[in-house]
């Protein structure tokens, strides 16, 4: 019982955190262009 | 191949503008815009967004958006401004619901890993805990993701009618009340996790049509063409300024090039040329106009620039009359319920029905109002329709996401439905079974060690003839000859030099034409060796037009031609395709003429491109337009398609079809969960662990047979 007092908040706040992650990334545009991020690995720097 | 001077001063504050730019294919489309387009003079940064093939581009205030095209267009880039709202606004719905799941999700998880302890026997006071921890992240979770259905609901029951969300939130919010009761009370039961999956669920059905939607929506928004979005305006001293569409005034005098649409009606000043009419009329020969002529906006200056006096602008225009009569032709649209409305409004009730006679029948056997009230609640609980919320959505995105690839944008989710009732099909001519544009026939005249030179030539104009001849030309993979000295003469051609020898590409001579009267335009072009080849160009059948009517005819859909084109012109194409066609129709004839259609009990599926069959696409059952279709055209249809042939139209029906079919497995799937597990509700035996195994099961049962879908555009 001492150990869920524990371990329930605990599982809470990693999920929250996850949600949070989310959300803030929902709100910087991460999701906004799924097939360019993929592009833009194969881009070559300017001066190489 | 820069057009302005480079010393020209760029002041004032940077303003980013939107560009759809379709011909993105890879990285180093990505690279090449994002570093060549900011050396464009007045541009200082571009930002491409690859999924929806746009660029965001950061420029001085005062450079217009046809400045930016030309810079676009001097680094190999075809790119259409994007002006419009709606998207914007269609992504921050998109954002809102799937924030809404995001808090829906991580509440649902958490709440079922108490409840599972629950469920496995926790009880007295850690049960007692457990329930209040839910409740705690269940009820302001429930308050947060349920907003977008008690929004709808609450308008709906306002209305005076009953959508899904009314027994949506009906079940959400009494078996939250239920739980919370229950929690204070110390009872066995809590039905949290259950409200939270089912709003999660439901919201992941909302977010796939939202997508659907707002992607379909900025696919078919990028294809907008630039028809005459503003106009060079002339001062006094002669000096020409860009200005936009509506910021034209009646008195303005316009300069409009040749292959330039006008942006207002008025009266011919000086300059003569012929017209292009067949977006307002659908005739396909070009119209000759001189001064005095009237010239209506939204036609094609083919040949010469002139100088236009505006006579009329924005709602006075001809063009307005048009919208105004799309605009009360969609409102019948607006009147098709969609299937899954229809059955909500069966389903909703009978639901109600059976909670009710579910209490009614626990209480006269007397188990009292807290048992029967229980009972009553997980029978909502049950019946509400998770997986029936999922049934369309899902299918719709996955038919929808295969049809992009195939070709094809949906622009709504209902058109599919509709398409799929579809019984006859109605064919605009110019542009929708023909290109709508000039092909140049006989190139094979051309000696092949030539075709660089006359590729070169080509390429060096942008008048309408000239594109045509270089899109025949690089059909067969040839590379422009470097050419110079290249002067273009407005009206008469294109001179250049190759290795030292004149070689051009010009209006023919009399002579060249020869006796006989041909009503094709025509184009010579000198080489510098022999004599001048005669190239004729004119508009053609898309590829697979054939193939694709006798398609449509075994798909119980036959196929009539519907023109505003001269009668002959239009009985030509028929006879060649071997079907009935009416020429000399005005839009409102043919308007007229699918009002009567659907009065008489048909589904028209309409096919169109031009202006001119703006209020037909948009009065017929559904409607679909090509991808060279003008801008009204593109708006008022349902479904676009890419590409030049025709054989995406059997493609779409026989998908939407096949989209229609697995909605209705969907829906059988569902509900016949739903009669076997009523049963068991409302003899009470179900727990909330039940409830939630059945409703789990019974949403990835409709998923996995959407996904089928996956192979149906064939």
């Amino acid at each position: 019982m001492n150990g869920l007092l524990l371990l329930i908040p605990v599982a809470l706040f990693l999920g929250l955190m996850g949600l949070l992650a989310f959300l803030w990334s929902m709100r910087a545009g991460q999701f906004d262009d799924m097939d360019g991020a993929a592009m833009r690995i194969l881009i070559e720097d300017e001066d190489a | 191949m820069s057009y302005i001077a480079p010393d020209e001063d760029w002041t004032g504050g940077p303003v980013e503008t939107r560009f759809a730019v379709p011909d993105m294919h890879c990285a180093g489309c990505i690279a090449k815009i994002e570093r060549l387009l900011p050396q464009q003079p007045g541009i200082t940064g571009a930002r491409v967004n690859f999924s929806g093939k746009t660029v965001t581009v950061a420029h001085a205030e005062r450079l217009a958006d046809p400045d930016i095209i030309r810079a676009f267009d001097a680094i190999g880039f075809d790119a259409q401004p994007l002006h419009s709202a709606a998207s914007v606004e269609r992504g921050l719905v998109l954002k809102r619901l799937i924030r809404a799941l995001g808090v829906a999700g991580f509440a649902a998880m958490n709440v079922m890993l108490l409840a599972v302890s629950v469920w496995s026997g926790a009880d007295g006071n850690s049960r007692h805990l457990f329930h209040w921890i839910e409740a705690l992240i269940a009820v302001p979770a429930i308050a947060y993701a349920g907003r977008p259905f008690f929004d709808s609901a609450f308008r709906a029951l306002r209305a005076g009618t009953v959508n899904m969300d009314v027994p949506i939130s009906i079940g959400v919010l009494l078996a939250t009340g239920m739980s919370l009761y229950e929690t204070v009370v110390n009872g066995q039961h809590a039905w949290f996790d259950g409200a939270l999956m089912l709003l999660a669920f439901l919201l992941i059905g909302r977010v796939l049509d939202e997508m659907m939607r707002s992607r379909a929506a900025s696919g078919a928004e990028a294809l907008v063409r630039r028809t005459a979005a503003g106009a060079m305006r002339l001062d006094e001293t002669g000096a020409s300024q860009w200005v936009a569409a509506e910021d034209l005034q009646v008195g303005d005098r316009l300069l409009v090039a040749a292959g330039e649409r006008l942006a207002a009606d008025g009266i011919i000043e000086d300059g003569t040329s012929r017209f292009d009419l067949s977006l307002l009329t659908g005739e396909s020969a070009p119209v000759p106009a001189g001064p005095g002529d009237v010239a209506t906006a939204g036609t094609l200056n083919l040949e010469r620039p002139i100088t236009l006096r505006v006579t009329a602008v924005g709602e006075a225009r001809a063009i307005a009359e048009i919208a105004r009569l799309i605009e009360s032709a969609s409102q019948s649209r607006s009147r098709f319920v969609r299937l899954a409305d229809r059955a909500a409004t069966i389903y909703a009730p009978a639901v109600h029905l059976l909670a009710a006679v579910s209490f009614a029948a626990w209480m006269i056997s007397g188990a009292g109002w807290h048992q029967s009230l229980l009972v009553a609640l997980a029978v909502l609980i049950i019946t509400c329709p998770c997986a029936l919320g999922l049934a369309v959505p899902v299918a719709q995105v996955v038919a929808c996401g295969t049809m992009m690839r195939a070709g094809l944008l949906v622009k709504d989710g209902s058109a599919l439905e509709r398409l799929s009732e579809a019984d006859e099909v109605l064919l605009d001519k110019t542009g929708t079974l023909t290109l709508g544009r000039p092909a140049a026939q006989g190139i094979e005249a051309i000696p092949l060690h030539l075709r660089p030179i006359a590729r070169g030539l080509a390429m060096a104009s942008r008048h309408p003839l000239a594109m045509a001849l270089r899109q025949a030309l690089g059909g067969a993979y040839v590379s422009p000859a470097a050419l110079t000295n290249i002067v273009e003469q407005p009206g008469e051609g294109v001179e250049a030099r190759y290795e030292g020898r004149p070689v051009a590409m010009r209006r023919p001579r009399a002579s060249e034409i020869g006796p006989v009267s041909d009503d094709r335009a025509a184009a010579a072009l000198d080489l510098g060796e022999g004599a001048p080849i005669v190239i004729r160009f004119a508009d053609s059948l898309r590829p697979g037009a054939r193939e694709a009517l006798a398609e449509l005819n075994r798909l119980g859909l036959p196929a009539r031609i519907m023109s505003g084109d001269r009668t002959d012109a239009v009985d030509a194409v028929a006879a060649e395709l071997g079907i009935v066609g009416q020429g000399d129709m005005r839009p409102t004839e043919k308007m007229a003429l699918l009002e009567a259609e659907i009065a008489a009990g048909r589904r028209p599926l309409m096919v169109g491109d031009g202006l001119n069959d703006g209020p037909a696409l948009a009065a017929a059952h559904v409607s679909i337009a090509p991808a060279s279709a003008s801008d009204v055209g593109q708006q008022a249809a349902d479904i676009v398609f890419l590409g030049d042939s025709l054989l995406g139209l059997p493609k779409a029906v026989r998908a939407a079809r096949a989209t229609m079919r697995v909605v209705r497995q969907n829906f059988v799937l569902a509900i016949g969960y739903n009669v076997l597990a009523v049963p068991l509700a409302m003899a009470g035996q179900v727990t909330p662990l039940i409830a939630a195994v059945s409703m789990s099961t019974s949403s990835l049962i409709v998923i996995a047979n959407s996904l089928r879908l996956r192979g149906a555009v064939t």
